[in-house]
């Protein structure tokens, strides 16, 4: 099943779909390019709020509230902790990202692979339409992860457990140089 | 809906994520692009688990690990430029050089 133009524009779901991407890009986007320290991890939040959406778009609630809890709700505070210790330059005359020597490389790298897989999935998808769905029950996945999934969900649990100690370890301000 | 509407703007999001870690100085910035490349990555991972409309939901739990390494791996990272920053008095990747013959 594939889609035109004029039938991608006349599906109102994809209006919505426009309304929520063209703001994820932007944001992330100045996410990269921000002069400002804190507003660049403030575009940081708008963005993954945006994929946020785009999960309950695509049915996925319960990806899209962990992405919320989890990434907005503990990974920003993290980051924002992290620019408040380390002094950050703050203020318009902050210099953070490298001179157009760097840039121009990176703008390049970024558009060649933007480019490349772009032309890869329109080749390999063209304009095939995603068949009609029902939002996924989060008690099967619920379900699914406690059971077909369980030991990659221990394993997780330990790495979880493991970057705790060692930021405990890491970040103590009274450690001692070892003997 | 298409399917391809969504990779987009997944490439795109990890594109940008990747002109951020070569071009930001600042150690947290270069974190923030890597958190960019990995949410781009949650979007194809959904997408694609949504169009092979999987029974397992394998797209989606793979998904739902990345977010929580994502979570260590920021906890750790940050972790590392505190204790440059302390060392170092600045969280500058380009002032990183001592390992430089």
């Amino acid at each position: 099943m594939t889609v035109s133009i004029s039938e991608f524009f006349r599906e109102a779901a994809n209006w919505g779909f426009l309304a929520i991407a063209l703001p994820t890009l932007y944001a992330g986007w100045r996410t990269v390019t921000s002069n400002n320290i804190v507003r660049a991890v403030l575009y940081l939040v708008v963005s993954l709020g945006g994929t946020a959406a785009l999960f309950f778009m695509l049915g996925a609630p319960f990806v899209g509230w962990t992405v919320v809890l989890v990434y907005i709700g503990a990974v920003i505070i993290l980051f924002l902790i992290g620019i408040m210790i380390t002094r950050a330059p703050l203020g318009v005359e902050a210099v953070l990202s490298h001179d157009r020597s760097v840039k121009a490389p990176a703008a390049l790298l970024s558009t060649v692979m933007f480019g490349v897989v772009t032309w890869a999935l329109l080749d390999a998808f063209s304009n095939e339409a995603i068949a009609p769905f029902e939002p996924t029950d989060t008690t099967e996945l619920g379900f699914l992860i406690f059971d077909r999934f369980v030991i990659p969900f221990e394993v997780v649990s330990f790495v979880l457990l493991a970057a705790l100690i060692g930021g405990i370890a890491l970040a103590r301000m009274d450690a001692e140089p070892p003997e | 809906m298409t399917i391809v509407q969504f990779l987009i703007v997944g490439i795109a999001l990890f594109s940008f994520g990747l002109y951020g870690v070569i071009t930001r100085k600042n150690a947290v910035l270069v974190l923030v692009s890597v958190e960019l490349m990995l949410a781009a990555v949650n979007i194809n991972m959904v997408t694609f688990d949504v169009y092979l409309q999987d029974a397992l939901h394998q797209g989606q739990i793979f998904s739902l690990f990345i977010i929580a390494l994502a979570a260590a791996e920021v906890g750790i990272g940050i972790a590392i430029v505190l204790m440059i920053y302390r060392n170092r008095q600045s969280a500058d990747v380009d002032e990183l050089n001592l390992m430089k013959g």
